[in-house]
C-alpha cells in the first residue's frame, strides 16, 4: 500500500510538470504572437543550376541578403534548379519545385490551364513597368482565361557559338564565322580534318533537345513544325525543309565525318564538350554563355557568337524562345505576394532599374560572373539599349567576339516556337535526327512520316 | 491414430473421453471470449508489436499498389481532380507504336543477359570454389562492381565507351587492329553494350550465391566421382549443377524478373536512343510518366506498370510450375 501511494504520488507530481510545461509553452507562443507584428512569409526560390561554381553561388547569396535586408518580413530559401523536361514533371507532379522557378516559353501557357502555376495578376498589373512590356512577350506567360501565371524574365534567339581556337586551328578566319548552311559545312568539314575534333556538333538526346535544334535549322531554312493552335493546329514537320535539314546532317554526318563521335549531346553536355574545345561549331540559345561560365569554366578566348545562317527564303528567320518566372499554385496570397517582389527584385529589376541595374552588375563583376550577355528584350528594345549603357563599365563578356550576333540579330525575323504541344513536337523529332546520325541508311522520309503522326496526335490530345 | 487402441487401460480411456469432451465444448469456450480477455490472452500486445509493420507496409506497399489500380484508370495531372477513363489508358498503351519497340528491346535485353550473363557467374563460382589460395580475395573482387554505385559505374563505361578513336575500349581493340567501334552510338550495339555493363555490375551478388551454394555441396560425391574417373568437366555436369539446381533455378527467375525492368543502365547511358533502340518498358513508363514537362500522363504509365506486374506474375507461376520436378526432384 506504501509502495502503491507512492506511485500515485509519483503520477500527480508528473500531472502537475506537464501540465505547468504545457502552460508555459502556450504562454511563449502567445507573447511571441503578440510581439511580432508582420508574420514572416517564407520562400523557396530556384537559384542556379547544379553543379555552378562557388563564386556564382556566393554572389547570389549576397543577392538573398540584399533582398531580405530590403522585406524584413519575407525569409528567402535557395533552391537549386535547372529546368529540364523530366525532372520539372516530376517535381511538378510531387510538388516539390520552389515556390518561385523558371520555365520555358513553351510551357507556361499551358500549365496555367491546367491550374498547375498560381495566378500572378493582380501582383503583375501592380507592378510599375507593367505597361513597358513587350505584348508578344508577356503573352508568352499568360493562359487562355487572360490570367498572367508567368512573368517573362529574358529572352533569346537561337544562335551559332564557335571555338575561335578551332577555327584558327583549322585555317579559317576566327572574325569571319559562317553566314550560310553550306559555309557551315565546309567549314565544320575542315576543322574535323585538320584538327581532329567536331567541326559541328549538335543536341541528338532523347530529351526533346534534338528536336528543338532540328526545328531551328527548319525555320533557318523556311518551314515550319505546325500551323494553327490549340489541339486543332495541325502538324507540319514532315516538310521539305525538314528533309533539307536532316539530309545537311546525314552529309556532315557520313560523307564529311565532320561531327565526332558523340550524337546523344544533351543541353549540358554540349556545353561541356564546346567549353572544353571539342566543338568547333553548335545551335544553342545566344545566352548560353552564362552557363559556359558558370558551369563549364570555358577560357573566354576562345568564344565565338554569330546569327543563325538564313536561307534565301522569305519565311527564313531565327527560333525565339524565353524564359518566364512562376509561382507554385498552392501558394498562399502572402506567399504569392512575396514570390513576385522576389521575382521584381531578382529578375525584373536588373532591365528595367538603373541603380539596381548597376547594382547587380557590379556585384555579378565581383564575383567574375558574366555581364552583358548578348540576349532579345523583355521590355521594347530602347530600354533594352538602356539598361545596356547602364552597365556598360561593368561588362566583362568578350563583346566583340559576339559581335557577329549583336549586329545581325535584329535584322533577323524572329519566329517564336511551335506554339501547341511543343515539348511533344519537339519529343517526336528526337529519334528521327537520332536514327540519321546512327544509322547511315536511315530511311528519313518513313521517319518522317512516323514524327508527322506522333506530333499530331499530340497535338490533338494537347500533351 | 485417430481410433482408441483396444488394449488401452480404462484410465486411459476415461482420459480420452475427457479429452473429446473439452474438444467438443471448446468452440463454446472461445464463443465467450470478450474484449478484455483478448487483451488478458496478450492480442493487444501482439497487436502493438504487428503495428509498425502494418503501418509501415501499409503506407509504403499496399497503399501505392491501390493507388496505382486507382490511377490506371484515371485521366490526371496530380494537380487537378482526377477523372475515371476506364480501360483507355491500357487501350492506350497497347496502340502506342513505341508499345512494341519497348517490348521488344526489353525481351532481347532478357535474352542477351540471360545467354551471356547468367552462366559467368555459375562459371566464376566454380573456378573459385576450386581455387585453395586468396578465395576470400577473389570474392571480394568478384563482388567489388556490385559496391560501386550504379550511377558511377554508368559513368565509368561511358568513358569506356568512347566512341572516338581514344576511347578506352576503342583504344585497346585499336592495339590489335579493330575498330573504331560506335557503342553506345549505334542502333545494333547499344542494348548489347547495355548487357555488357549490367552484366559486370550484377554478377558479384550472383557468384556469391553460387559460392554459398557450393559449399552446401557433399564433397563425399566429388571424391566419388574422382574414384570413377571423372575429370573436372564430369564433376561440374554429373555433381555440381544437379546439386545447385533448387538455386539455380531461383536465379534464374530473379534475373529474368530483374531484366524485364531493367530502367538504370537505358535511362543513364542512352536514355532509351539512338532512336528507341534501347527502349525498355520500364524507361516507356518513365517517358509516360515524367517525359512531358507538362504533365506526366500517369494513368498510361501506371496503367503500363500493371501490365507488366500481371505479365511477370503469370510468368513466375508458369515457371515455378515448370520446373517444380527440376528443383525438388
Amino acid at each position: 500500500m506504501k509502495s502503491k501511494g507512492r506511485a500515485m504520488k509519483s503520477i500527480r507530481m508528473g500531472m502537475t510538470v506537464a501540465a505547468v510545461s504545457l502552460l508555459a509553452v502556450s504562454a511563449g507562443s502567445i507573447s511571441r504572437a503578440a510581439t511580432s507584428s508582420s508574420p514572416t512569409v517564407t520562400i523557396s526560390v530556384a537559384s542556379l543550376i547544379p553543379g555552378s561554381t562557388k563564386a556564382a553561388t556566393q554572389q547570389f547569396a549576397n543577392q538573398v541578403t540584399q533582398f531580405e535586408k530590403a522585406n524584413p518580413s519575407i525569409k528567402v530559401q535557395s533552391v537549386e534548379y535547372q529546368w529540364t523536361g523530366p525532372t520539372f514533371a516530376a517535381k511538378l507532379a510531387a510538388g516539390t519545385l520552389p515556390t518561385v522557378f523558371t520555365v520555358p516559353f513553351t510551357d507556361a501557357r499551358t500549365l496555367g490551364d491546367n491550374g498547375q502555376l498560381a495566378d500572378l495578376t493582380a501582383e503583375v498589373k501592380a507592378l510599375p513597368y507593367y505597361s513597358k512590356y513587350n505584348p508578344a512577350v508577356i503573352a508568352e506567360g499568360t493562359d487562355s482565361k487572360g490570367q498572367i501565371v508567368a512573368v517573362p524574365t529574358a529572352a533569346y534567339a537561337q544562335a551559332l557559338h564557335y571555338n575561335r581556337k578551332l577555327f584558327v586551328a583549322a585555317g579559317l578566319n576566327p572574325n569571319k564565322p559562317p553566314t550560310t548552311w553550306a559555309q557551315v559545312e565546309s567549314d565544320a568539314k575542315q576543322i574535323a580534318t585538320k584538327t581532329g575534333q567536331a567541326g559541328y556538333a549538335e543536341m541528338g538526346k532523347d530529351d526533346n533537345t534534338a528536336g528543338w535544334i532540328l526545328t531551328t535549322l527548319v525555320y533557318s531554312l523556311g518551314g515550319r513544325m505546325e500551323t494553327g493552335i490549340g489541339t486543332k493546329a495541325t502538324a507540319t514537320v514532315d516538310n521539305p525543309q525538314t528533309v533539307a535539314a536532316l539530309n545537311m546532317l546525314k552529309k556532315m554526318r557520313w560523307t564529311d565525318n565532320s561531327m565526332g563521335s558523340n550524337f546523344s549531346y544533351g543541353w549540358s553536355d554540349i556545353n561541356q564538350a564546346f567549353a572544353a574545345g571539342q566543338v568547333g561549331m553548335y545551335v544553342s540559345g545566344s545566352d548560353v554563355y552564362t552557363n559556359l561560365v558558370q558551369a563549364s569554366n570555358i577560357d573566354p578566348s576562345i568564344y565565338g557568337l554569330a546569327p543563325i545562317p538564313l536561307a534565301a527564303n522569305k519565311n527564313a528567320g531565327v527560333l525565339g524562345g524565353g524564359t518566364l518566372a512562376a509561382v507554385r499554385p498552392d501558394a498562399n496570397p502572402a506567399t504569392a505576394a512575396a514570390a513576385v517582389k522576389w521575382i521584381d527584385y531578382y529578375y525584373e529589376q536588373p532591365l528595367i532599374n538603373k541603380a539596381q541595374a548597376i547594382r547587380n552588375a557590379r556585384t555579378l563583376t565581383a564575383s567574375k560572373q558574366p555581364v552583358g550577355v548578348p540576349a532579345l528584350p523583355v521590355f521594347d528594345k530602347t530600354q533594352y539599349d538602356l539598361a545596356n549603357t547602364w552597365i556598360k563599365p561593368y561588362i566583362n563578356v568578350p563583346l566583340n567576339q559576339m559581335k557577329p550576333f549583336s549586329t545581325g540579330i535584329f535584322a533577323q525575323k524572329l519566329i517564336p516556337e511551335p506554339e501547341a504541344s511543343t515539348q511533344s513536337v519537339y519529343h517526336s523529332l528526337d529519334a528521327v535526327v537520332e536514327a540519321v546520325l546512327t544509322d547511315q541508311n536511315a530511311n528519313i522520309p518513313s521517319l518522317l512520316q512516323q514524327a508527322q503522326s506522333s506530333a499530331q496526335s499530340a497535338i490533338r490530345q494537347g500533351t | 491414430m485417430s481410433t482408441i487402441d483396444p488394449v488401452a487401460s480404462t484410465a486411459e480411456k476415461a482420459q480420452h473421453a475427457l479429452m473429446s469432451k473439452a474438444q467438443a465444448e471448446a468452440p463454446r469456450v472461445r464463443a465467450r471470449r470478450t474484449p478484455a480477455s483478448w487483451v488478458r490472452d496478450g492480442g493487444l500486445s501482439t497487436l502493438l508489436f504487428l503495428l509498425p509493420m502494418l503501418l509501415v507496409f501499409g503506407a509504403f506497399s499496399w497503399y501505392p499498389i491501390v493507388r496505382t489500380v486507382i490511377m490506371s484508370l484515371q485521366h490526371t495531372n496530380l494537380v487537378q481532380p482526377a477523372t475515371w477513363v476506364g480501360f483507355a489508358n491500357f487501350s492506350q498503351v497497347i496502340h502506342d507504336p513505341l508499345f512494341p519497340t519497348a517490348v521488344k528491346n526489353t525481351a532481347e535485353f532478357a535474352l542477351l543477359a540471360l545467354v551471356f550473363g547468367y552462366p559467368i557467374p555459375l562459371l566464376a563460382a566454380v573456378v573459385m570454389s576450386e581455387v585453395r589460395k586468396r578465395r576470400g580475395l577473389y570474392s571480394a573482387l568478384a563482388y567489388l562492381p556490385v559496391v560501386i554505385p550504379p550511377v558511377v559505374a554508368v559513368l565509368l563505361w561511358k568513358t569506356f565507351y568512347d566512341a572516338s578513336p581514344t576511347g578506352v575500349f576503342n583504344t585497346i581493340l585499336g592495339w590489335v587492329g579493330l575498330g573504331p567501334y560506335p557503342w553506345l552510338q549505334s542502333q545494333q550495339t547499344a542494348l548489347p553494350s547495355l548487357v555488357l555493363e549490367s552484366t559486370w555490375a550484377n554478377a558479384g551478388g550472383t557468384v556469391i550465391i553460387y559460392l554459398a551454394a557450393l559449399t552446401g555441396v557433399n564433397h563425399e560425391l566429388y571424391e566419388a566421382a574422382s574414384v570413377d574417373g571423372a575429370g573436372l568437366w564430369n564433376k561440374v555436369w554429373h555433381v555440381t549443377l544437379p546439386q545447385l539446381r533448387g538455386v539455380l533455378l531461383v536465379t534464374m527467375i530473379l534475373q529474368i524478373i530483374g531484366t524485364a525492368q531493367v530502367f538504370l543502365e537505358p535511362y543513364l547511358f542512352t536514355s532509351g536512343g539512338p532512336a528507341n533502340a534501347t527502349l525498355t518498358v520500364l524507361l516507356l513508363i518513365y517517358n509516360y510518366a515524367f517525359g512531358n514537362s507538362l504533365g506526366g500522363d500517369y494513368g498510361a504509365a501506371t496503367a503500363l506498370s500493371l501490365m507488366l506486374a500481371g505479365f511477370l506474375a503469370v510468368f513466375s507461376l508458369v515457371y515455378l510450375r515448370a520446373t517444380r520436378s527440376w528443383s525438388t526432384g
